[in-house]
């Protein structure tokens, strides 16, 4: 390989860094409200809603339906909107996040949803107002599952991404199509599988590390 | 099933001081004004539930879990409600700091309506009443230390003043040195001493116990137990438990209510209940604690005397009196074997059985016999060789 395709290479590394950091980021920022939104106003939570709730679990089910290579074209109106650009790298994150929240919201539901009624009730049996709720019950005790779901979030980040390269945003998928598919440049290839095969080792390493020393307490 | 005879001068129906709470504070207590056991500037922690019924939706159609419940709680009681899984004892504990609503009817906690309250008076209202669980229920993502000092931190507490407080509580509960361990090292009587601490640290009138040591094992039950009783008799807090083991009742109550199918069937100071159960559910949920009649005599038991042979009497004490030995055989005119006995103190009262043989076919015998303060039964007759059973 030569010194210019290893610096292509780094770049790619950097650019699929930035658009699963950022994304995923936001996938937390804007998932986990509505994963605590779709538990709390569903029945049996502690503000039922049962209309809203129905609506943006539909909302939340409509994207996660759509293939991530579709969504991508089909928001490039409204990733002009946010990101001034229908090209590059940040035009690759507005659908990234916008895939990936409804996706991090679902998991992280889950794993609220496990959060024991008894414990709810406790709360509620000490004075504990929603509020509090949230902030000392439903989202510590659900924490060690919401990040092992964060963890499967960003793994299948770091697969969509790969189709970033529609956009033109790089990143290390769109090197492996371009000098790998379109150019039978295996080396190339193989050599961006392994540092993909790498990065997901390392992310679902420290996820699941996080993930133990949550649980050992 | 110890205390056979402690003092046969002891007169009937008078408490006399044991290790147990006195019935007598309980049942007496006045109302809202002013309980024995209430600590100046207390509240004194009374419930009254008032016609209380709870229809609950099901596929099968409404439920209906209770029917117009009445039930007065005194101050500084140990109160019990027992009954079997779906009879209502949980519902109706949880009405008291409204985890559940009535579907009609009043409950009262010294003397204000709970059912009235908006968000600001119920949260008010539950850091009066605290509640302890089956299962802990305690927060695994915090320490014990966090735990108990929750109902505070919500309470908005300062911070120098919940860390004194939360040492209390876990001094009270003997687990001062395990403040900084999380629930799931514990075992569960340290879990439900954590939850015990969690209930008392923002001082409340009125403790609720649902099924708190049904998930123990025996030993461990009658810490938590001694526990509890300790607490009511120390801080005059109001007990309320509800269990399916009469056990738990007689250990540390002073009064019982009997739940069957949403209505009360049974209610009155626990030694009465337990001497002389009326209805068949309160005589069920005690048959484990009852002998009945030992095998090898009930294969022998006639109907007719045998020449020789004994009669087989039945004496059951539900407070009349205490078993007095020798006055028995006065009273038989003959020697008289003991055969079984479990004869315990209940607050103060002899409840228990004895089966006795009495030699001959005397009919006038259960005459004399009942004079003594006992019910007394014939059960039947056995011959010479089985009489010493």
């Amino acid at each position: 390989m030569t010194p210019q395709m290893i610096d292509r290479l780094w770049q790619a590394f950097l650019d699929t860094g930035l658009m699963v950091g950022v994304s995923a980021g936001i996938a937390v920022l804007a998932g986990l409200p509505l994963a605590l939104f779709l538990v709390i106003s569903g029945p049996g939570g502690i503000v039922p809603a049962p209309a809203a709730n129905r609506v943006v679990g539909a909302v939340v089910n409509g994207f996660r339906a759509v293939p991530f290579i579709v969504l991508l074209v089909a928001l490039i109106p409204f990733t002009r909107l946010v990101a001034g650009t229908t090209i590059g790298v940040w035009a690759a994150i507005v659908p990234l996040a916008v895939s990936a929240t409804p996706f991090f919201a679902r998991i992280a539901e889950v794993s609220l949803r496990e959060v024991d009624a008894g414990l709810i009730e406790a709360a509620q049996s000490i004075g504990c107002r929603r509020r509090h709720i949230l902030a000392h019950v439903l989202l510590p005790e659900a924490l060690p599952g919401i990040v092992a779901g964060f963890t499967i979030t960003v793994v299948s980040m770091i697969g969509a991404s790969a189709m970033a390269g529609a956009v033109g945003a790089g990143g290390l998928g769109d090197v492996a199509i371009r000098y790998g598919y379109q150019r039978f440049d295996t080396t190339v290839m193989m050599v961006v599988i392994a540092i993909l095969i790498a990065l997901v080792c390392v992310v679902q390493f420290a996820g699941d590390t996080a993930v133990r020393r949550l649980r050992a307490r | 099933m110890v205390g056979l005879v402690f003092d046969s001068l002891h007169t009937p129906g008078t408490p006399v001081a044991t290790g147990r709470r006195s019935p007598a504070a309980a049942a007496t207590a006045p109302g809202p004004a002013a309980g024995p056991a209430a600590a100046p500037g207390r509240r004194p922690g009374t419930v009254r539930f008032e016609a209380v019924s709870k229809t609950y939706p099901s596929a099968a159609g409404p439920v209906r879990a209770l029917d117009s419940v009445d039930l007065a709680i005194p101050a500084g009681a140990i109160f019990g409600i027992i009954g079997r899984s779906g009879a209502g004892k949980s519902s109706l504990l949880r009405m008291v700091n409204r985890l559940e609503a009535p579907t009609s009817g009043r409950v009262l906690v010294d003397g204000a309506p709970v059912d009235a309250l908006d968000t600001d008076g119920l949260v008010a209202l539950r850091r009066r009443v605290g509640m302890i669980f089956q299962h802990f229920n305690l927060l695994a993502a915090k320490t014990v230390r966090q735990n108990v000092a929750l109902p505070l931190t919500v309470a908005g507490v300062p911070r120098s003043a919940i860390g004194p407080r939360v040492a209390e509580a876990l001094r009270l509960v003997g687990l001062e040195d395990k403040a900084d361990t999380y629930p799931s090292r514990l075992s569960g009587g340290q879990k439900q001493r954590v939850g015990i601490a969690r209930a008392l640290v923002s001082d409340p009138e009125i403790l609720l116990c649902d099924e708190a040591t049904s998930a123990l094992d025996p030993e461990t039950t009658l810490a938590i137990l001694d526990l509890l009783r300790d607490i009511n008799r120390r801080l005059g807090i109001t007990i309320i438990l509800i269990t399916h083991e009469m056990h738990v009742i007689r250990e540390i109550c002073s009064d019982v209510v009997v739940l069957e199918r949403g209505r009360v069937v049974e209610t009155g100071p626990v030694w009465r209940v337990f001497g002389a159960p009326e209805h068949p559910t309160t005589q069920a949920l005690l048959e484990p604690l009852t002998r009945g009649l030992p095998p090898d005599l009930a294969d022998r038991l006639q109907p007719l005397p045998t020449p020789g042979g004994s009669a087989i009497l039945r004496i059951t004490w539900a407070g009349q009196g205490t078993p007095d030995l020798s006055g028995l055989a006065v009273a038989a005119g003959t020697p008289v074997r003991l055969l079984q006995a479990g004869i315990e103190r209940i607050q103060g009262h002899a409840v228990g059985r004895m089966l006795v043989a009495v030699p001959g076919a005397d009919p006038d015998v259960e005459a004399r016999l009942r004079a003594l303060g006992g019910a007394v039964e014939r059960l039947g007759y056995v011959a010479p060789e089985a009489e010493a059973g």
